[in-house]
Order: C-alpha cells, then structure tokens, then sequence
C-alpha cells in the first residue's frame, strides 16, 4: 500500500521508493529509505501536504509524493 | 624577510557545509562579524558568501556554501557546492571543511557528513543547538563520537554564542583527515565501478576523483557533458557503468542513501541515547496548534494579514518622511544654487533620483524584519505547508506565498524575497509573475482614473458601488493573469520535472533578535547598493528628456511640495518660471516645455500606436515618464494638463481638468468611460517599474529576465487595453 492511503499515528515501514527522478532522489536522501519507520501525523488544509514523523523529525509531502512510498504495517 | 611570505600562506580556506536549519548562517555570522561579501557564483543564480576572521596568528578565508542535505549534483545550481569542495571552482584549494550538524538529529545531518568525509579533506565537525537535544531528552556520547569520526568535534550553542571560540581553535590547528573506513559503503562491484570512471578524472587528487565518480555514478545529471568539457569520453563511460550495475541487478536511485543509512545506524549505536518513550516536545505542542487544519490556518491568516498591513500601512509615515526630508533639501539647493541646467539636474535629476530608491526601503526593511523573523523561529516553513495545496494548482509550491502577498504592497520586496524559494525554475516563475500583483504605487493611478470617470451607482442599497467593484476587478485582473502565466511558463519555457515539495518542519525556537535585524538589514543594503545607481541614473535620463532641449531660457522652479506619492523622482519637466507672474503662466510655460521636450516628441511620434487605446500624446508622455516608477503618472499629467507637479489623486482641480479634456483642436473629449478604463488595465498589467526589472536583473543574475518581464507584460497590457477601449466603444 502507499504512504498517501494510511491511517494516521500508526507506524508503517518503508518497503520501496519508487521513481528515479529528483522525487523519489529527495525523499531517499532526506532519510525515506527501505526499512525505516514513517508515522503520518498530520496533515494541512483539504488533506494535503501530510506531515509525517520519520527518524525522529518532522517532514512534509505532497500526497503526490507519499503515493510513490510503498509501505506495510510496522510492529514495535 | 619571511614575514609577508609567511603571512599569506598561513591564511586558511574553509569551506562552511551543513543541512538547512542547522543554524548555519548564524555561526557564519557570529565567525565573521562583519567582514562579509556577497555576491553570486558565475552563470548560476547561487548565492556566494564569503567571509574572514583570524585566530592565532592565521588569517580565515570563510566560505558559507548553500545549505543542503546531500551533495547530489544533478543541476548546474547543485554543482556549485561539489566545484568549491573539489577545488574544482576559482576559490582553489580548501583547507578545511567544517561541517555544521543538528544534535536533535545526528541520524539524518551525518548523511551529508559521509558524503563529505569521502573528500579526503580535514574535516571539523561542529554539533549545533546542543540545548535544544538536551531539553528533548537526548544524550550523545561526545567522547566515543570524537573517537570513532576520528575529528576534532566541537559541540556549540551558536545562537548563545557557546563553542564558536572551540570552534575557531579547531579550524586552525593541525588537521587530519577523518579515519572512517568509508569502504564498507559500497557493494564491491559498485567501488569497482567508482574506480574505473574515477580513473577517466584526471587533475584530482585520488580522493577527489572518487568523490566526483559517485556523483556522476549515483545522479542522473543534465549537464554532465558541460561540465567536464575536457574528459569527452566520460559520459560514455559513466553509462557503460550504470548499465553494468543495473545488469548485476542494483537498484541505482536508492543505493546510496541505503547504503548510507545503514552505515550510520550502526555507527551511531551507542552515542546517541534517546528516551525510550518519544518526548512530546514543546515544538510538538505548538504545532498542534499551528499546524491544525483550522485553527492553524486560521491563525496563518492572521499573522499574514498582520505583516502586510505593516508592510502596507507601516511603511507610509516613513516613506512620508524621506519625502518630505528631500523636499526640504530640494528647496534649500534651489535657493542656493544659481538656476540653470544644473540646479534642476541636481535638485530633480539625482536628488529626485535618490529619493526614489530610498523610497523603497521602508516596505524592505519591514517586510524582510517579518520574513526573518518566521524564518529564524521556524514558522516560515509552515507557511508553505499550509499554503502549498493552494499554490500548487497553479505549478508552485507554498513557498511562493509570501513572495507573491507581499508583492501587493510592493514587488521589489516581492521579488527579493523569494530567496527562501529553492528550486530555480519555481524562483524564476514567481520573479517573473510578482510584478502584476497590483502594487501601492498603482493606486493613485487607480483612485484618480475611477473617481473621475467610473459613475458612482450603487447596489445592494449601497454596500456595493461599481467604483469599488472597479477596484477590485483590477486587483483580480493581476491575481488571475498572473495564475495564467505562471502555469503557461511551467509548461513552455520553463518546462520540466515537478520538484519536490518534501520539506522539513525544523523545530520552534525563540528567534534571535541580533540574526533579524542583521537579515533585514543586509537586504536594505544589498537593494541601495546593488540596485541603487542605475535607478537613480534612469532617472537622471528621463529628466534630461523633460529638461531639454529648452523652449525657453528660463531660470530653475523650486521643487514643488509633493505631497503626491514620489512625485519628485525627476520625471517631473523642469521648468522655471519663477519670473513669470501668475502660477497660471508658470504652468503653462511647463506644459509648453514638456511639449517640446525629447519626452513630448517622441509620445507625439507614438500617439498613433496609442490612439487605439483612446489615448493621446499626453497620456502617452506621462506613461513614458512614469518608467522611473507608476506613481509619477499622476504628478505628470498634472503638469501636462497646466496645473504644476504638485497634483495627486484627490486633487480636484486634475479630475475636473481632465474630465473636461479634449483631443487637440477638437470637441472630442479624451477621457470617456472606455478611455479611463483601458488606462487603467494597461496600468494593472504594465511594468512601469524600473526598480523592478533592475531588481529582477539582479535577484535571476542576468539582463534577459527583466527584458522578458518588461517585453510580457506590456505587451499584455497593450493588448488589454486595446481589446477594452475597442470593445467599450462598440457598446
């Protein structure tokens, strides 16, 4: 599943990014990478950008964005 | 006699790296004090900071690079850092890289470490905002950290000005390269790889060479060709490679950063502890407020409308005053200069230049407190989130919203505040589009043009009359043209990938006043100095235009007493009846002047271009004469129509003089309903601003963005115009 369809406040991990353009470049150097913990937290007006809890600090995307994050649930 | 020998080669080059929001330019500020420049990198719209200081003895060449999360080269803007850290740039050899990391968040700020440690290079590495991890319940293990980067380490509190003496020591004394074993990043068919296009660089140090092969290995970039001109069979080589490891099957867009992370996950055991429990932070508290689908763009509303208005409203008394201090020393140079050429060159032409570049620092210096402010507390990014779903639509992102807003009050603010906006191409598009946004100085345009001639109907019993909806409608004009050349730039001459919104929320923190008012007023400078002598010249230009060739040897009027908005910017003619006997002499003796002026001639040599507009010569001549800026179209007709240059928008006597003006030797009245209505369209949409384009030529670092700016829009407002005069007479 994509990162844009999840709940909110519940971990998922990160099992593939993808794209190769600047997006999916972005994401995987600002630390989105296979096997990290993603926690959506919030999100702006009309549902989007969504604000996400990832290695201990806070990033937003676009939806756009988080659908390109195939993610799973995450057990803690 | 070694004494000046020793001097020079002891000054070191430091080049100055970190992520956004690490508190970068703040630590470069409190290095260097203020022995700064600023200035750009060749070809590319990069800021270049340098700085200097001295430590024991050693001179410090400081370099503060663009803040950024990885060293990925795939854009000629990206380049810039990777040319300066491979002493591939004319700054030559760096001495010492200092890399400026956030101790909330070693994990994601080592990123960018590794991929500078592969420099080779000494490396300092300076742990900022140590407070803020500590209030957050982090603990790092300074001493395994130091051991294990194998660097001098320095943790800092830069805001408080805590470690920068650590840190200035660190930078000059014996370095060493850092001692990680960077081979473990790598799966070994991909080192190989790195080596082979390594081995095609030649000039660079082995290090080097590697560095530059992972970049070129590891991006996909567009100006590969370019940018290594001397080494033709490199992008052959550099696709052999990659075709080779896709077939090996890696995965070529997330090899780095896994292979990265992975690396510092491991690393960082053991140094960082974290509570085990995730700490609700206070900046967690605020933003879930601030953040709120309601409440926090309720708020966004307010805290914008709030720096607007001052931008706005604010700015007026001290504009007030630099007008009226230049109208007091206007007169006084009048009185006791000897008339001629040269007093009205002085007094009109520079002074009346100089006053209207300073005009514009009111509304810079207020608008950029603002902007500095939300920036250094870290609400400046919020406002794009809340605001990107907006922009968007039309191709931008949310960091386009504040440049834009406060272009309504003035574009030139506008269009150097979009500095915060990354990506180039949105930065470009947001330049070009800032000025339609209906500024200030439109508006005594608008208020004398739909009081003279808009009829004062009024509907829904009187709330609504049909000159506030004329009003109005040319705001929208600006908004919605604007939203239409800013999607049609994205999908034409400024076509490419979306970029990435992906942005960080940094943490609140209490901002620093000292940064502030630093930020704000290094903006001011930067627009007095840089923009400063060509607006003053261009005025200087257009008043010769007005001044000469003389219709009569007349002695220099004074100054008027302006109280029309920048009216004496020295597009006002000057002439100088004082020794003719009536005030209405003296006027007319000015619009004879203006009449014969090179200005008067060549608006008559137009008038037929204009007449499809409903215009004529003098409309011509006072839009001609308002390029210095719009809002000395209104003193100008003033004079034109024989009523001296001391007229504005309220003055009766220019809306009746005007009203009742004929086309020459005819009964036809000039000004009809269609008429006022297609100057004032023209006006919505034209670049009457030399400010603004020699502003644009130096926020986009060449001359062929304002020339286009200047060429769209009045074109566009041409066009308006037209089709609105033509179509309000048919009906």
């Amino acid at each position: 599943m994509s990162l844009a369809a999840v709940d909110r406040d519940l971990p998922f991990r990160v099992v593939d990014i993808l794209g190769d353009d600047a997006i999916s470049a972005r994401l995987l150097e600002m630390g989105v990478v296979p096997g990290t913990t993603v926690t959506v937290i919030g999100a702006a007006m009309a549902g989007d950008p969504i604000e996400l809890d990832v290695r201990n600090y806070r990033l937003t995307i676009r939806r756009r964005e988080a659908e390109r994050v195939l993610v799973e649930p995450a057990r803690e | 006699m070694t004494s000046i020998p020793a001097l020079s080669t002891s000054t070191l080059t430091v080049a100055l790296v970190g992520n956004p929001n690490t508190g970068k330019s703040t630590i470069f500020n409190a290095l260097t004090g203020l022995h700064q420049h600023v200035g750009n990198y060749p070809g590319v719209t990069v800021e270049k900071r340098t700085g200097r200081f001295e430590q024991g003895g050693r001179r410090v060449q400081l370099i503060d690079l663009p803040g950024t999360y990885s060293l990925a080269a795939r854009s000629a803007d990206e380049w810039v850092a990777v040319d300066v850290l491979t002493e591939r740039s004319n700054i030559g050899r760096i001495d010492v890289i200092v890399v400026i990391v956030d101790a909330n968040n070693l994990e994601r700020n080592l990123f960018l470490f590794t991929q500078v440690a592969e420099l080779g290079r000494p490396i300092v590495a300076a742990v900022n905002m140590i407070d803020l991890a500590e209030r957050n319940g982090i603990a790092i293990d300074w001493n395994l950290l130091t051991e294990r980067l194998g660097i001098p380490v320095v943790p800092l509190q830069a805001n408080k000005g805590r470690g920068l003496r650590e840190l200035k020591e660190a930078i000059v004394q014996d370095r060493a390269a850092p001692d990680l074993d960077t081979s473990g990043f790598f799966p070994a068919p991909v080192r190989d790889s790195v080596q082979r296009i390594a081995s095609e660089l030649d000039g660079s140090t082995p290090s080097q060479a590697r560095f530059l092969a992972r970049r070129l290995l590891f991006d996909p970039s567009t100006v590969l060709a370019q940018h290594f001109p001397q080494h033709p069979g490199l992008p052959d080589a550099v696709q052999e490679e990659r075709q080779r490891l896709v077939a090996a099957g890696f995965k070529l867009s997330s090899l780095e950063s896994l292979s990265r992370y992975a690396w510092i996950e491991r690393f960082l055991q053991g140094i960082v502890r974290r509570p085990a429990q995730r700490v609700v932070t206070i900046s967690d508290r605020i933003d879930a407020v601030l953040t709120h689908r309601l409440w926090g763009t309720l708020i966004f509303a307010t805290v914008i409308l709030l720096m607007f208005q001052a931008v706005f409203a604010w700015s007026q008394p001290l504009i007030g005053w630099i007008e009226t201090g230049f109208s007091a020393v206007q007169s006084w140079l009048t009185i006791w200069l000897p008339a001629g050429a040269l007093q009205s060159l002085i007094v009109q032409g520079v002074l009346g230049g100089i006053s209207g570049v300073l005009v514009f620092l009111p509304q810079i210096l207020i608008l950029f407190f603002f902007i500095a402010l939300l920036e250094d507390c870290g609400y400046l990014a919020r406002a794009a989130y809340l605001m990107d779903r907006l922009m968007s639509r039309v191709g931008l992102s949310g960091k386009s919203f504040i440049p834009l807003l406060s272009s309504f009050a003035c574009a030139i603010p506008g269009v150097m505040a979009t500095r915060i906006i990354e990506n180039p191409r949105d930065r470009l598009v947001t330049i070009l589009v800032a000025p339609l946004m209906s500024c200030s100085a439109r508006l005594p345009v608008y208020t004398l043009l739909i009081a003279a001639f808009v009829p004062k109907s009024k509907f829904l019993g009187g709330w609504l009359t049909l000159q506030g909806l004329t009003l109005f409608a040319l705001y929208l004009i600006g908004i919605v043209v604007a939203a239409g050349v800013a999607i049609l730039l994205k999908l034409t001459l400024l076509r490419g990938e979306t970029p990435p919104f992906v942005m960080e929320l940094p943490e609140y923190k209490t901002p620093s006043w000292r940064q502030v008012l630093r930020r704000m007023s290094e903006r001011g400078w930067a627009f007095v100095r840089r923009a400063g002598t060509l607006i003053v010249s261009v005025s200087i230009l257009i008043w010769a235009a007005t001044y000469f060739p003389r219709t009569m040897d007349a002695p220099v009027p004074p100054p008027a007493n302006t109280s029309a908005a920048v009216a004496n910017t020295g597009a006002v003619p000057a002439i100088d009846p004082t020794h003719l006997n009536s005030e209405g002499d003296e006027a007319a003796a000015a619009a004879a002047q203006i009449r014969n002026s090179y200005l008067g001639r060549s608006a008559r040599t137009i008038e037929p271009l204009v007449r499809p507009l409903g215009w004529d010569w003098k409309i011509a001549a006072a839009v001609i004469a308002s390029f210095p800026a719009r809002e000395i179209f209104v003193a100008a007709l003033g004079v034109l129509y024989s009523l001296g240059e001391d007229q504005n928008e309220e003055s009766e006597t220019l809306r009746e003089r005007l009203q009742n003006a004929k086309f020459d030797g005819t009964d036809r009245p000039i000004y009809t309903l269609p008429t006022a209505l297609s100057l004032l369209v023209f006006f919505a949409l034209c670049a009457q601003c030399f400010s603004t384009l020699v502003v644009i030529g130096r926020e986009t670092n060449s001359w062929r963005w304002p020339v286009f700016t200047f060429v769209y829009m009045t074109s566009l407002a041409y066009l308006a115009a037209l089709v609105v005069y033509q179509v309000g007479t048919r009906l």
